[in-house]
């Protein structure tokens, strides 16, 4: 009976994902057609049969509908079209070039943001309403209301500039340059665990069993984090997953003021340059991350804690 | 016995006893209202109520730019560009006109041949105008996007929320689906996409950020709405005869104000991190108009050589975002303790 339903609930929601990637991507690519101006450089030079020449070579001659009804069966394919800017290579291979780049910075981030998180809300519970936590709370709300491109650029203007310790930019230097990048991108995500973790703990650190660790005399310390971080962390393995996801659309910008040679750089590349079908492959890649973590996190959530009644089916 | 009830009957049986002062039941201190006793609680919060007057202060400031500002914020004064901070009476280094140009302590006002008495608080930017007066007119217009904003957030968020909830059933159903669809869309991509369609501006930045934000709020209002309409009150109401929508604005609405108006607190600097991310990007305002996100920008192209027009706006921006969400965790302490998010 319990697998039935299981099984019932997550057909459910692959159907529905399907369907709000199709709707996203349909939506994307009448957007995209609305868009003023044309993909082309030096388009004011062109002259009408060049114009003509162009969009008969990438097909924008043809009636909309059909180049609709083309696209959807070609990124059905995994085909999604050439890029107009980058000597008509395919978007596909273009943006699988710049995975690279973006996972490492989102998973340096995620990890190292984290762990200094989980590490800060720990001593905050500890010291709770004491000068430590007071600190460690302000930091938490500072890191949650700036954002992170404004702590990239003062990163930046701090070690690069000033100091000259790390590289400016680029991705020319291994490790080293990307420090700077993980560093302005792991602000939220230690920021949200910082908050997380405290609020957990200090539930945690009264309850019973705690108590009896230190009756047998334990260092406030080990039972900190061995006995209650155990079950302070379980919840936030539901927290990462839309954390990382906002980092993804949040290294969109600082991609660009490190030139990373990732997907956040390139989008911004293209929105500037009107090249239609990159911007459609990167909202589309976006979205189906977005939607493949959000069930992902639900599903994670449920198995972690049985109480969370399964939505959406009666 | 008749002779008892008929007694009763008599009207000049009941004669208001005499209450003697002393003895009367001392007055009870007067019941306090929602809005006062969510004061009284806000007060005892140190950060809510600093962050609170820090706000108040911006945003009029913010508003009188008009009035205030020492120049036009558009006015270019190309000979007197990129002057750094100069306080009138204060002698340090970085806020007394001077930089330091090939090791060499210089005074740019002087080498600008500006007037004695003229002094440009925050500098002037690369096209020498007053970096004061465009921070007060950008600051006014960065607020303005997120004050409508927050404020189309909370009416559509409302109206949504209380129909699905209110309605039930199939009609719940489907407007649930819709909105797990619209979750679904990475809101950063989509306004970026939004505004490459319409004509970058303010109307274009709200609509374009209002699109995705209120889902939140419509799932909030919602969830509360679902758990009042199982209340007792409520269903007096219904028994009572009151129509849905009467039952809705003014039985359940009341009821649920604390949460929105904690849930309007946060989506004010999420707005104004939208606006300053879009226009950093380059899709949002354009120049010449300022708003924190263009001056940001622009700052940030000339940051190594100049670099207290970016710092200035960043301060600003990080003064604003701080402020904000310090004083919607007071709110959120106040409305809604038990919320943990």
């Amino acid at each position: 009976m319990k697998a039935k339903r299981w099984v019932k609930y997550i057909c459910t929601r692959l159907f529905y994902m399907a369907l709000t990637l199709f709707i996203i991507t349909s939506a994307t690519f009448f957007l995209m057609n609305a868009l003023p101006g044309t993909p082309y450089n030096n388009q004011d030079r062109l002259t009408q049969a060049q114009l003509d020449m162009l969009n008969k070579k990438y097909g924008f001659d043809r009636p909309l509908f059909e180049r609709y009804i083309n696209y959807l069966g070609n990124v059905l394919h995994g085909d999604f079209g050439v890029s107009l800017q980058f000597s008509d290579q395919p978007v596909a291979t273009l943006l699988s070039q710049r995975m690279g780049p973006s996972l490492q910075l989102g998973l340096q981030a995620v990890l190292f943001g984290s762990l200094v998180g989980v590490f800060l809300g720990v001593i905050a519970a500890m010291h709770q309403n004491r000068a430590l936590d007071v600190f460690c709370s302000l930091f938490a709300i500072t890191g949650r209301s700036v954002p992170n491109f404004v702590v990239a650029v003062l990163l930046q203007y701090i070690f690069a500039v000033t100091l000259k310790v790390l590289p400016i930019g680029l991705w020319d230097d291994g490790f080293r340059s990307t420090i700077l990048p993980t560093l302005a991108l792991s602000i939220s995500p230690m920021a949200e665990s910082c908050r997380f973790i405290r609020t957990e703990m200090v539930e945690v650190l009264s309850s019973d069993y705690i108590e009896l660790a230190r009756a047998k005399g334990m260092s406030e310390i080990r039972i900190a984090f061995t006995h209650g971080l155990r079950n302070g962390l379980i919840p936030l393995i539901t927290v990462l997953g839309p954390m990382t996801v906002s980092l993804m659309t949040g290294s969109l910008v600082v991609e660009n003021i490190f030139a990373v040679p990732g997907i956040g750089e390139q989008f911004t590349k293209s929105i500037l340059s009107n090249d239609y079908y990159t911007i459609m492959a990167v909202t589309i890649l976006f979205s189906a991350l977005l939607v493949v973590v959000i069930f992902l996190t639900d599903i994670l959530y449920q198995i972690i804690d049985p109480r969370v009644r399964i939505e959406g089916v009666q | 016995m008749s002779q008892i009830s008929q007694q009763l009957m008599d009207d000049s049986a009941f004669v208001p006893a005499q209450v003697r002062r002393e003895e009367a039941e001392p007055e009870l201190p007067r019941a306090l209202s929602f809005l006062e006793d969510s004061w009284r609680k806000l007060r005892k919060n140190r950060a809510a109520v600093v962050t609170m007057i820090l706000l108040v202060i911006i945003t009029v400031l913010a508003f009188l730019a008009p009035v205030i500002s020492p120049y036009d914020p558009n006015e270019q004064h190309l000979v007197w560009k990129n002057l750094p901070p100069k306080w009138p009476g204060v002698n340090i280094s970085g806020l007394n006109g001077t930089s330091t140009f090939r090791g060499k302590q210089v005074d740019n006002y002087a080498m600008a041949n500006v007037p004695e008495g003229t002094c440009f608080l925050f500098g002037t930017d690369e096209f020498g105008r007053d970096l004061l007066s465009r921070c007060l007119w950008g600051t006014r217009i960065s607020l303005t996007i997120a004050f409508i904003a927050a404020l189309l957030d909370l009416t559509i968020g409302i109206a949504y929320g209380l129909t699905s909830a209110m309605k039930g059933g199939r009609t719940d159903t489907i407007m649930q689906r819709i909105l797990e669809i619209l979750a679904g869309i990475p809101s950063l991509v989509l306004v970026v996409l939004m505004l490459l369609v319409f004509e970058p501006g303010i109307t274009s930045i709200i609509l374009a950020m209002v699109i995705s934000s209120w889902i939140p709020m419509a799932r909030v209002v919602r969830a509360e709405a679902l758990r009042l309409k199982q209340m007792e009150y409520v269903q007096a109401a219904r028994a009572l005869g009151a129509s849905e929508v009467k039952i809705a604005l003014s039985h359940i609405l009341p009821n649920i104000s604390g949460i929105v108006i904690v849930r309007a607190m946060f989506s004010i600097p999420t707005a104004i991190f939208f606006e300053t991310f879009l226009s950093f990007l380059g899709v949002g305002m354009k120049i010449p108009n300022a708003s924190i996100g263009t001056l940001l920008n622009s700052g940030y192209k000339v940051f190594k050589l100049y670099p207290y027009q970016m710092f200035i706006p960043a301060l600003i921006l990080c003064v604003i975002m701080l402020s904000f969400n310090l004083f919607a965790d007071g709110l959120r302490d106040v409305f809604d303790p038990k919320m943990k998010e």
